[in-house]
C-alpha cells in the first residue's frame, strides 16, 4: 500500500488558529477513510442486494413450480403455466454456436496479433477490434436483422443441401432463427476473447520463446508448443468470459433468435432465449405469479453467468495477474 | 532440403495465412458495420431528426429529438450517482485497503462487471419502479449509475496506482494530512486517466438498451422532469428495427449511426489520450 506506513503528524506551531471547519474535513484522515470505505462497501452490498431482490421475487414461482420449473417446457401466461425449458434450450444452442464459431477465430487472430504479425500491424488492428467491442449490442442486433439475416437466406439452400442429412440443418428457414442469434452472438464475443487472449500471450516470458527458436523450432512451432500452453489457462479464462457474456446477450439475440418459446431441432427454426422472454415480456407481465417465474428466469441467468464468471476470472488472474476484462 | 524441414516451413506459413485470416475477419466485421451504417444512417439523417418529435405512426417523416434529450438525461443520472461511488471506491482500493477487503471488492466488481445487462433491469424494476409504481427517467438513471460502479472502480484505482508512490510521501513531509495528500497531490497527478476513464465508462453505458426497457421505458412525446418514462436513443433503435414499417428502420438507422458515431469518437479520443500518457485502461 503506497505510504500506509507514513503518518501524518500534526505541523501547526503551538498556539496556531483553530483549523476551519472545511480544512479540518479537507484533512480528516477518518472522514476520507470512512467515506471511500463506504463507497468501495457498496458494491459489495449492491451485488448483495441484486442477489437478495432477485431470490425474494421469485418466491411465487419458486414455491409454485419448485424444479419443474426448469424442466417444464410449458409456457403459457393466460393459464398461469410456466416452465423455463424453451428459454433454457435457446440461450445453450444459440451460445454453444456461438462459441463454436467465436472461440476458434478468435484464439487464431490472438495468436496472430500477439505472436506472429509484425508491430505495426499487431497494434493498428488490435485497436480496431478493440473498438468492435464498444459498438453497442442494439447496433449490431440490426445488422443482424437488416444484413446477417438476407445473407443466410441466400446460404441456408446450400447449407441446407449440403448438411441437410442432419436433423441440424433440416426444416423451413424464415430468417429470423437460432442460427441468426448464434452467428450474431459469435460477432459480439469475438473482442473479448481476442483482446484477453492476446494479453496473456504476451505475458508469457520471453526466455521460452527464445529457448524454444534456439532449438531449431519454427515460428509456428515455438507459438504453438511452447507459448500457447504456457497461456493455457488465461486463454481458457477469455472463453470463459466470453461464455458468459453470450449467455446473458439480450438485445442482439432479441432482434434475430425469432421469439417463438419452442424446443426444436433444427438450427433454421425460430427460438427464444432466457434474456430475450425477460427483455420481451417483462414490461406488461401483469400478475404476481407471472412476473415472479420472469424474476426467476433472471435468476437463473444471473446464477449461470455468476458461476462461470467467478471462473473466468480466477483462471485470468492466475495467469496474467489482472482480472478485469 | 529435408521433406521433414519442407513440411515444417509449410505448416509455418500455412498457420501464419490461417491465424491472419482470422484477424482480417474480425478486424473486417468493424470496417463492415461502420461502412454499412455510414451509408444507410448518414442518407437517411436529415435537420429534422435532431429536432424533430417522432411522427405518429403511418405518417412520414419526424425525429427523435426526445430521445437524444432522453439519453443525455439518463447518462447525467449515471454520472451524478453512480461515478461518483465507484471514484471513492477506487480511491479506498488504491490509498487505503487492506488486502483482504481490497480483494473482495475487486473480485465483487469484476463479478458486478459480469451481471448480465437484463438481469441488472430487473433488479432496478423490484428497487425503483416497484417502489414508485411508474416507469421513470430517474428507474433508468439508477439502472446505468449502478452498471457504471463496477468500471469507474477499477479504473480509477489503476490510475491512482500509477502515481508515484514519491507523490504521497513529498506531500506528507510538507505536512499534508493522508486525505490532504490524496485530495491535493495524488488525485491531480492521475487527473487526465481517471477522467479518460469516466468517458470511457459513459460511452459504454450510453448503448446499453436491455436494462433500460423496463425502469425508463420509452416515450412518444418529450419527458419533462425525472419522473415520467423517457425515450432513448438505444431503446428507440430497438422499439423501430422490429417494428414493421420502413419508415421506421430509415429512422433506426440514423438513430444506430448517431448513436455508433458518439461512441466511437469518444471510444477513439480516449485511446488517444491515453497512449500519449502511456497507461493502459482495457
Amino acid at each position: 500500500m503506497p505510504g500506509s506506513a507514513i503518518t501524518a503528524v500534526d505541523a501547526r506551531p503551538p498556539g496556531a488558529m483553530p483549523r476551519s471547519l472545511f480544512q479540518r474535513l479537507v484533512s480528516g484522515d477518518r472522514i476520507a477513510y470512512l467515506l471511500t470505505f463506504l463507497c468501495a462497501a457498496s458494491v459489495v452490498l449492491v451485488t448483495i442486494a441484486l442477489v437478495w431482490e432477485l431470490y425474494a421475487n421469485s418466491g411465487p414461482s419458486r414455491r409454485q413450480f419448485g424444479l419443474k420449473f426448469l424442466v417444464s417446457s410449458d409456457w403459457d401466461p393466460v393459464a398461469g403455466q410456466f416452465g423455463a425449458a424453451p428459454f433454457i434450450y435457446g440461450t445453450l444452442v444459440t451460445t454453444a454456436l456461438a462459441m463454436l464459431i467465436g472461440v476458434p477465430l478468435g484464439v487464431g487472430a490472438a495468436i496472430f496479433l500477439a505472436e506472429l504479425a509484425p508491430p505495426g500491424i499487431s497494434s493498428g488492428l488490435t485497436f480496431l477490434i478493440e473498438l468492435l467491442a464498444a459498438v453497442p449490442s442494439v447496433i449490431i442486433g440490426l445488422l443482424g436483422i437488416f444484413v446477417v439475416i438476407p445473407i443466410l437466406r441466400d446460404t441456408v439452400p446450400y447449407l441446407r443441401g449440403a448438411l441437410g442429412w442432419m436433423p441440424l440443418f433440416q426444416g423451413p428457414f424464415y430468417g429470423v432463427s437460432l442460427l441468426a442469434a448464434g452467428i450474431v452472438l459469435s460477432i459480439m464475443i469475438l473482442p473479448f476473447i481476442i483482446s484477453i487472449s492476446r494479453e496473456v500471450i504476451l505475458a508469457v516470458p520471453a526466455d521460452q520463446r527464445e529457448a524454444a527458436l534456439a532449438l531449431g523450432a519454427t515460428r509456428w512451432e515455438m507459438t504453438w508448443d511452447v507459448v500457447v500452453p504456457y497461456a493455457k489457462k488465461g486463454i481458457v479464462g477469455s472463453i470463459f468470459l466470453a461464455l458468459a457474456r453470450s449467455l446473458g446477450e439480450t438485445m442482439a439475440v432479441t432482434m434475430v433468435v425469432g421469439n417463438t418459446p419452442q424446443i426444436a431441432a433444427s438450427l433454421f427454426a425460430p427460438g427464444y432465449s432466457i434474456a430475450a422472454v425477460i427483455a420481451n415480456e417483462f414490461a406488461e407481465a401483469t400478475g404476481a405469479l407471472y412476473q415472479s417465474a420472469l424474476v426467476e428466469l433472471g435468476l437463473v441467468l444471473f446464477g449461470l453467468t455468476m458461476a462461470i464468471n467467478a471462473a473466468a476470472r480466477l483462471l485470468v488472474l492466475s495467469t496474467s495477474g489482472k482480472g478485469s476484462a | 532440403m529435408s521433406w521433414n524441414r519442407l513440411r515444417r516451413k509449410t505448416v509455418n506459413a500455412a498457420m501464419l495465412m490461417l491465424t491472419a485470416f482470422c484477424t482480417l475477419f474480425a478486424a473486417g466485421t468493424l470496417l463492415f458495420i461502420l461502412g454499412y451504417l455510414f451509408v444507410h444512417g448518414a442518407r437517411s439523417l436529415s435537420w429534422d431528426f435532431f429536432t424533430k418529435l417522432p411522427a405518429p405512426v403511418g405518417e412520414s417523416g419526424g425525429g427523435m429529438a426526445n430521445a437524444i434529450l432522453g439519453s443525455a438525461k439518463l447518462l447525467l443520472l449515471a454520472m451524478a450517482f453512480g461515478v461518483p461511488l465507484g471514484f471513492l471506491g477506487g480511491v479506498y482500493l488504491a490509498e487505503f485497503g487492506g488486502p483482504g477487503f481490497s480483494f473482495a471488492v475487486r473480485y465483487t466488481a469484476d463479478l458486478l462487471n459480469g451481471v448480465p445487462s437484463i438481469v441488472m433491469g430487473i433488479f432496478v424494476f423490484t428497487l425503483v419502479v416497484l417502489k414508485q409504481h411508474h416507469f421513470s427517467t430517474l428507474a433508468g438513471g439508477v439502472a446505468l449509475g449502478i452498471m457504471t460502479i463496477p468500471i469507474a472502480i477499477r479504473s480509477s484505482e489503476e490510475f491512482l496506482r500509477a502515481v508515484p508512490p514519491a507523490l504521497r510521501e513529498g506531500a506528507m513531509a510538507l505536512g499534508a494530512s493522508k486525505a490532504q495528500a490524496i485530495w491535493t497531490v495524488v488525485i491531480p497527478a492521475a487527473k487526465a486517466g481517471i477522467i479518460t476513464g469516466i468517458m470511457l465508462n459513459l460511452a459504454r453505458v450510453a448503448g446499453e438498451t436491455a436494462p433500460l426497457l423496463f425502469t425508463a421505458l420509452s416515450n412518444r412525446f418529450w419527458s419533462p422532469g425525472w419522473n415520467q418514462p423517457t425515450a432513448s436513443l438505444p431503446v428507440m433503435i430497438f422499439n423501430y428495427s422490429v417494428a414493421p414499417y420502413e419508415d421506421w428502420h430509415q429512422q433506426a438507422w440514423s438513430a444506430g449511426f448517431v448513436l455508433l458515431s458518439l461512441i466511437l469518437a469518444v471510444n477513439i479520443l480516449a485511446r488517444l489520450i491515453l497512449s500519449k500518457k502511456g497507461a493502459a485502461l482495457r
